[in-house]
């Protein structure tokens, strides 16, 4: 019986990796709960959404090459550089309707044609991943700087205000959530997601399955650039303006979010669902830590040793229920 | 002879080895720089580009380990140790030559205890290396914050800056005397002892150095306390080298320190490498940004350039193997 229950238990976490990050998110809510009843509310659960959609789209994006055993550090770059390229279009042509729509198009090619350069390098060139997206990331913000070489230059006020808008007594950022969940959903249903988790597991054994790895890896960095590109519009919704160094310390965290969702960087192992818990874990520590008293100065460093905790956690129950 | 036999004749006679394009590229470089702007490559000049590349070399001594230790050994957490470090000896010493040798020895302490913990987290829990670092690197952000209770504190003592900037004895400053020292070191220690070889063993092939009685858990550990314990040292250096300790000095040089290891030859797989090869990729960085910045161009530019020389130079080293059936 209680081999059985090992077994489910096992069966469980193979075909949901993200399931002790359901766990500690579950119990950093009751905390938040207890220490400010407030927090269990909708309206500050959309403010928690609203404030992370950002992050959450970009560990989305992280998600995808993770999957195949990449990494992209260059993400913080595509961001940077998305932000300034249509808050420099909106500014330049007036910020109506269409133009905004034609910036958001705009936007959205940048960030693929970003994940294009990124696969180029990674998976055709074979360049270590870590460090070519790192020189990649080094060339977005020299090309942001170009575009705008100082921060402060306003997003079209049409654009922040729909950002912030209500329609229909339901926040627009929940619209956004929805839509970005039924793409996550489609591409889930597509044979899509497997093939990047079967190259994940091992270059070799998929390239011996008849599976083109160098075309799936360089796909997963273009869908990397194109959820890169929709954080950045979420990001110049939330800021409202341009920045060229906006997205350098998005990075890390996003990688972080990766496991902290029970994705494994070895590859073959990761959920979408899983890193967007991840950023939750991450943005309710950062208000537990806030909301326990914490002295500013010290907030910080207990954040950080919480997500190293966390961290912690996750993988020693991943491993465990592995071995 | 086709092509494939003549690039592995080549290779096993070591005439493009990574040592060898990256002295090259150094010397290209210098010629380069001397064209665009005359005395790039005077005595003086080298040797100031040398003080900087011995930081950055420094730091990359550690990764260098640590990476050479293989299950894909990496160390995010130096550039917050270089900054901790910073703090931690400018405060101690506080701007008097006396505080020194207290300051080095906790400072160093300071660095192996963090490089102690990350060891502990990678080798026992199994947290894959690029996330215990990155977890420890933000704790230590957080570290730094209260440690520096918001404003500039310490200042290096006149003998240290002395020493990271003026020439010892007439000579060459003692930073570069410590810095050879160290190079010297590692080259014996990574070739000519046991504990180097068994590095090599655990990179390579760990399950069969573990049959072969390689204390694989205790070396590993130790990579990464060495590991914090050379950023804590280039945190010393840099403390004397800009006089104080500054916000998050350290950040800078986390990749950086990677693309150094990496240029000078060895595989982020593990097992397979040196520290000579480290160096010189210390310097091939360091005067690469140095030309960048003599040619008169914005910022934005720069940094184009710098992205795109850094992939064009990495296409000359460890691509990875074609897929064959």
């Amino acid at each position: 019986m209680k081999n059985n229950n090992k077994n489910l238990s096992l069966e469980l976490l193979r075909n949901y990796p993200f399931v002790p990050s359901l766990i500690i998110l579950a119990i950093l809510i009751i905390l938040n709960g207890i220490f400010e009843p407030n927090s269990i509310s909708l309206s500050s659960l959309t403010g928690l959404i609203s404030t992370y959609l950002a992050l959450m789209l970009l560990a989305v994006a992280q998600t995808y090459v993770v999957m195949s055993s990449d990494i992209d550090l260059s993400v913080g770059g595509i961001i940077s550089l998305v932000n300034v390229s249509i808050v420099a279009f909106m500014d330049h042509f007036g910020g109506g309707f269409y133009i905004i729509l034609l910036s958001l198009i705009l936007g959205i090619i940048i960030g693929i044609l970003c994940g294009l350069i990124n696969g180029f390098v990674v998976a055709v060139l074979r360049l270590q991943a870590i460090v070519a997206t790192f020189a990649t990331s080094i060339f977005f913000m020299g090309l942001a700087l170009f575009i705008m070489p100082v921060a402060g230059t306003p997003a079209s006020d049409l654009f922040w205000i729909t950002y912030f808008e209500n329609y229909f007594g339901i926040p627009f950022v929940i619209y956004i959530l929805i839509f970005i969940l039924f793409i996550i959903y489609f591409l889930h249903r597509s044979s899509f997601v497997t093939r990047l988790l079967a190259v994940g597991d091992g270059f070799l054994a998929a390239f011996q399955g008849g599976l083109d790895v160098t075309k799936t890896r360089v796909k997963g960095f273009l869908l990397c650039g194109f959820f890169s590109a929709l954080s950045a519009f979420c990001l110049t919704g939330e800021t409202a303006s341009g920045d060229p160094l906006v997205g350098a310390k998005m990075t890390l965290l996003s990688v972080a979010a990766v496991v902290l969702g029970g994705g494994a960087l070895s590859g073959g192992s990761a959920s979408v669902i899983g890193s967007m818990i991840g950023v939750l874990i991450i943005g309710l520590i950062n208000s537990l830590v806030f909301f326990v008293g914490t002295p500013s100065e010290w907030q910080n460093l207990i954040q950080g040793l919480s997500i190293l905790i966390a961290l912690m956690i996750g993988i020693y129950i991943n491993i465990k229920a592995q071995s | 002879m086709n092509l494939t036999k003549m690039k592995d004749r080549l290779n096993k006679d070591k005439i493009i080895n990574p040592t060898t394009i990256a002295l090259t590229l150094i010397i290209i470089l210098l010629f380069l720089g001397n064209n665009i702007s005359p005395g790039f490559a005077s005595p003086t000049q080298i040797v100031s580009l040398l003080i900087v590349a011995s930081l950055l070399g420094i730091i990359s001594a550690g990764q260098n380990l640590v990476i050479l230790g293989g299950r894909e050994g990496i160390d995010l957490s130096v550039g917050g140790i270089v900054s901790i470090a910073a703090v931690v000896a400018g405060n101690v010493m506080d701007g008097s030559n006396a505080g020194i040798i207290p300051a080095v020895t906790i400072t160093l302490m300071v660095g192996a205890f963090i490089g102690l913990v990350n060891g502990l987290g990678v080798t026992f829990i199994r947290i894959p290396p690029l996330v215990m670092t990155l977890g420890m690197l933000g704790v230590l952000q957080g570290l730094l914050v209260v440690v520096r209770k918001g404003v500039p504190s310490g200042n290096a003592a006149p003998f240290l800056v002395h020493f990271a900037t003026k020439p010892l004895f007439n000579t060459l400053p003692g930073i570069l005397w410590l810095w050879f020292l160290i190079t010297l070191f590692l080259i014996f220690l990574l070739k000519h002892t046991v504990y180097g070889l068994r590095i090599y063993a655990i990179g390579t092939n760990e399950k069969a150095a573990k049959m072969t009685a390689v204390p694989v858990e205790i070396i590993r550990v130790s990579l990464f306390v060495l590991s914090g314990m050379f950023s804590a040292l280039a945190g010393i250096c840099l403390l004397g080298y800009s006089g104080s300790s500054f916000a998050n000095v350290g950040e800078q040089y986390i990749l950086p320190s990677i693309i150094a290891v990496v240029f000078g030859g060895t595989s982020l797989a593990g097992g397979k490498g040196g520290y000579f090869g480290t160096a010189l990729g210390a310097i091939l960085l360091i005067i690469l940004q140095s030309i960048l910045i003599t040619i008169r161009i914005d910022e934005s530019g720069r940094q184009m350039i710098f992205g795109a020389t850094l992939l064009i130079l990495m296409i000359f080293y460890g691509r990875g193997k074609v897929l064959r059936s």
